[in-house]
């Protein structure tokens, strides 16, 4: 496809247009990529992309945002001339001008050629650095492997020079130690650099990165942004960045682009499309991202101190109270002496990385881990570490929500069968009552009454979550515990979990302990915040306190390395 | 993969998603050899459930009965080797052997996957010690255990079963066992545990439905080796017993006037043919039809 000739010289798209005015080569070899029109289909020939035209600018980063299944990875892999299994081309086209090279039009090329193309003209760099690198091969021959694949240099010395450079550019070491390493051997951060370092390599025109932080801790985030603003800047490339966190486009892209089903409804600089959105998308998109700050409303009413909260009394003893809780896995000393209260109606955050013992700490207090030692109260009576040996009364008090809606639910059991199953347990009601009991769960979770009877598959990933939710309400809990609920999810959904929870909370004066990741939500659903860090708590009180004094250098690190829009 | 739906109301129900897979059966038939392998398995069922009706009228004899001189070419398919009508005695010879098989195929079904998914659910020493006591049945060649048994045991139907079932227990147990570790790191597996529901509940409700596709493969697998080691153990002499009408014993009767009457020996080996042709074909269809819906998400 050729028909779309390039337009004027130095049509730059003007502020607040809504599409980017096509933009040829013809000024100075500044747009390096454009996508014209395209359109892709799947085989049963339902339309995935809608008509996409974007430009992508030397030097110049730009970020494409939406929700899971808008079609933004889809578009991006077009632009290497890939579609996934079960997708056709129908229309439009790719066009790359590289730096003093012919016009070339990616739809035109073969096999062959689309292979000379990807890695060397247009490289891509995948999301999770741990299943795309080989872990079966040195991490300096993999990079060498690209150079080799595109008989880059004239020389093995050449070539080996060349990867000792691309590490030190993205700030690794180079000595031959380092590149005789195997991926395992690297950290999470720096095998994503390893992944940069192999995209660089080929000095290509134009970078695709999909998604590449997604998985990686704020901190480490934080450095692998820096290293990629870093190198698109230093060899002038341009860069196509997947992402749907909206707060890293913020602080990396010059340009952002939201997608939603297969369109592309906003376009614009990201001081503009960020701060003042034009299309409603783009602005329900950015009310739904929580603040560090915690003044925007997302999912409902703005967060207020609960008022379930009874005064304190200093005699009673706390609903829940976790005493000296320690766990070690051989060597690993997962968790290291965790005390933890929660009193009525109060929500505390348990927030930490992968890896800090957040997960198992919120286990050993549902009962599913047995092996710890310390004590789990709830008021004064003591639990027994498992479930199974804990009285239905008190199984009932506590109820832990998992952070997959994919795998907490049955696949082959309705809705309806899968919440039925706390109540066979606890024996609480009648068998001839359950079903009134799961409806008016389903009703609390605002899924409804019609859900009972259809299976997990039909449902989106939200409304499973809504559906585990219910699960753990059905047997009137004191304690919910919620395990990174939100983290699977998409923001606008994750912004409405955030509402639902916070109401179930003022309506049943339930007591919460949120176990997340993600700092920026402390201000939208807790009271207190309890920071973990290999296997300990270094900060501890009431979210204003924590924030505004943070007392370990994990804390002030943290929120320094936060994203934010 | 469900399609997601973006909800603009925080508070609103999220509006309705539909994703349903076509049933497994339907994918069956969508594929050719899916197609193939019913066809083939429906007409031997058939033959062998309505044939014993079928046989006196059809032919005018039962099959017991002296109908002509041995291996002579009167009625439609001539006689046997002690005169009886090769066509009564093929349309009454089937039935036997698809009961026996798939009772065979049941037992070993049911204890083979008990014992995998209890070993894989329980893991420790359990698990060890299923699993050794399997190697050790797995390392004797069915056949020879079969044979070992009729002969301690002597040629009964019942003992034709629980000796078949139980060499076939130890394969479906491995399937069994490895299909449930695909799973049991799932979390509604974990969320049975928290709400205490019983053990054998949960092995047999949040696990065995989830594992049902590798399973059904096994089964129509283990249903064509069932048959043909039926067959042969008649062919031998210990399966079913003169005078009982049977596919594979007629193929023993038969054989040393192949060159005169073949048709007493063809027409049982036919049918067998094409049963285990058929249920083989089915099998893989199955297998591919439930490949696609364990990936979910």
């Amino acid at each position: 496809m050729t028909t779309a000739p390039p337009a004027a010289p130095g049509a730059a798209p003007a502020p607040g247009a809504a599409q980017p005015a096509p933009a040829g080569p013809a000024d100075g070899a500044d747009v390096v990529l454009r996508i014209d029109d395209l359109r892709i289909a799947t085989t049963g020939d339902a339309e995935i992309l809608h008509g996409i035209s974007l430009s992508l600018r030397r030097g110049q980063l730009l970020g494409l945002v939406g929700e899971s299944g808008s079609g933004k990875t889809t578009a991006g892999l077009a632009c290497l001339g890939h579609f996934r299994a079960g997708l056709k081309h129908t229309g439009g086209s790719v066009t790359i001008w590289p730096r003093g090279g012919e016009r070339i039009v990616v739809q035109e090329l073969g096999e062959d050629a689309l292979r000379q193309l990807r890695g060397a003209r247009v490289a891509y760099i995948p999301q999770d650095p741990a299943l795309s690198l080989n872990p079966a091969m040195r991490v300096g021959e993999q990079i060498r492997e690209v150079l080799d694949v595109h008989r880059w240099g004239d020389s093995d010395a050449a070539r080996e020079a060349r990867v000792a450079e691309v590490l030190a550019d993205v700030g690794l070491p180079s000595d031959r130690d380092y590149r005789r390493r195997w991926p395992h051997q690297l950290s999470g951060g720096q095998q994503q650099r390893i992944g940069i370092a192999m995209a660089f390599a080929m000095f290509p025109d134009v970078l695709i990165l999909d998604e590449p932080t997604t998985g990686l801790d704020v901190s480490t985030q934080a450095h692998v942004l820096d290293t990629i603003r870093d190198m698109t800047r230093r060899n002038d490339v341009a860069g196509l960045y997947i992402t749907h966190d909206l707060a890293v486009v913020a602080e990396l892209a010059d340009r952002v682009a939201v997608m939603l089903r297969g369109m592309l409804v906003e376009e614009g600089p990201v001081e503009r499309v960020l701060h003042h959105p034009e299309h409603d998308y783009t602005k329900r998109l950015l009310e739904a991202v929580p603040d560090l700050a915690g003044r925007k409303a997302i999912g409902g009413d703005p967060y207020r101190d609960s008022p379930a909260r009874i005064a304190d009394d200093a005699t009673a003893p706390p609903l829940l109270a976790a005493r000296n809780i320690r766990l070690s896995y051989g060597e690993a000393q997962i968790l290291d002496g965790i005390d933890l209260t929660l009193e009525p109606g109060e929500c505390t955050m348990l927030l930490g990385e992968s890896g800090s013992g957040k997960t198992t700490l919120s286990r050993c207090v549902a009962g599913l881990i047995d092996d710890y030692t310390g004590t789990v109260a709830l008021e004064s009576a003591q639990l027994a570490p498992s479930t199974r040996k804990r009285t239905a009364e008190q199984r009932s008090a506590i109820q832990y929500v998992f952070q997959s809606p994919f795998s907490s639910l049955n696949p082959r059991r309705t809705i309806g069968e899968s919440l039925t199953v706390p109540l066979e347990t606890s024996q609480r009601v009648p068998k001839a009552r359950r079903r009134r009991v799961v409806e008016e769960a389903l009703d609390a979770v605002r899924l409804g009454r019609s859900f009972f009877d259809r299976r997990p598959g039909d449902l989106s990933g939200g409304e499973r979550q809504r559906a585990a939710i219910a699960r753990a309400l059905v047997n009137s809990p004191r304690v919910l515990v919620c395990d990174e609920v939100t983290s699977a999810l998409d923001v606008s959904v994750q912004a409405s979990i955030i509402g639902l929870l916070r109401r179930l909370r003022e309506e049943n004066g339930l007591a919460m302990l949120f176990v997340t990741h993600n700092i920026t939500l402390a201000r939208h659903i807790a009271d207190n915040l309890a920071i973990l860090n290999r296997g300990r708590i270094v900060d501890y009180g009431p979210v204003d306190d924590v924030f505004a004094h943070p007392t370990h250098a994990y804390t002030k690190a943290l929120l320094a390395d936060i994203p934010t829009l | 993969m469900s399609t997601h739906i973006l909800t603009s109301d925080p508070t609103g129900a999220p509006p309705r998603t539909s994703s349903k897979p076509p049933g497994v059966l339907r994918r069956v038939w969508a594929q050719s050899e899916g197609r193939v392998g019913i066809v083939l398995t429906a007409v031997v069922v058939v033959l062998a459930v309505f044939g014993p009706l079928l046989a006196a009228p059809l032919t005018g004899y039962t099959p017991y009965q002296f109908a002509d001189r041995p291996f002579a070419h009167s009625g439609v398919f001539g006689t046997d080797n002690l005169g009886r009508s090769v066509l009564a005695r093929f349309l009454d010879g089937g039935r036997l052997l698809l009961l026996y098989s798939v009772l065979a195929t049941a037992l070993g079904m049911v204890v083979g996957g008990a014992l995998g998914m209890l070993a894989a659910y329980a893991r420790g020493w359990l698990d060890s010690v299923i699993m050794r006591l399997n190697d050790i049945v797995l390392a004797i060649p069915q056949l020879v255990f079969a044979l070992l048994a009729i002969t301690v045991l002597g040629p009964k139907g019942w003992v034709l079963v629980v000796v078949i079932g139980l060499t076939h227990a130890p394969r479906i147990a491995r399937v069994a066992r490895s299909a449930t570790l695909r799973v049991i790191n799932e979390d509604y597996i974990r969320a049975a545990e928290m709400y205490s529901v019983p053990r054998w509940r949960i092995i047999g409700r949040e696990i065995l439905p989830n594992i049902a596709g590798p399973l059904s493969v096994e089964a129509g697998l283990r249903l064509t080796y069932s048959i043909g080691a039926i067959a042969s153990l008649s062919f031998l002499g210990l399966g079913m017993q003169p005078p009982t009408a049977d596919w594979g014993l007629m193929i023993n009767e038969n054989r040393i006037a192949l060159s005169v009457q073949p048709w007493g020996v063809l027409l049982s080996v036919f049918a067998i043919a094409v049963l285990t042709i058929g249920t083989n074909l089915l099998a893989d269809a199955i297998a591919r039809a439930t490949a696609q819906t364990t990936v979910e998400e």
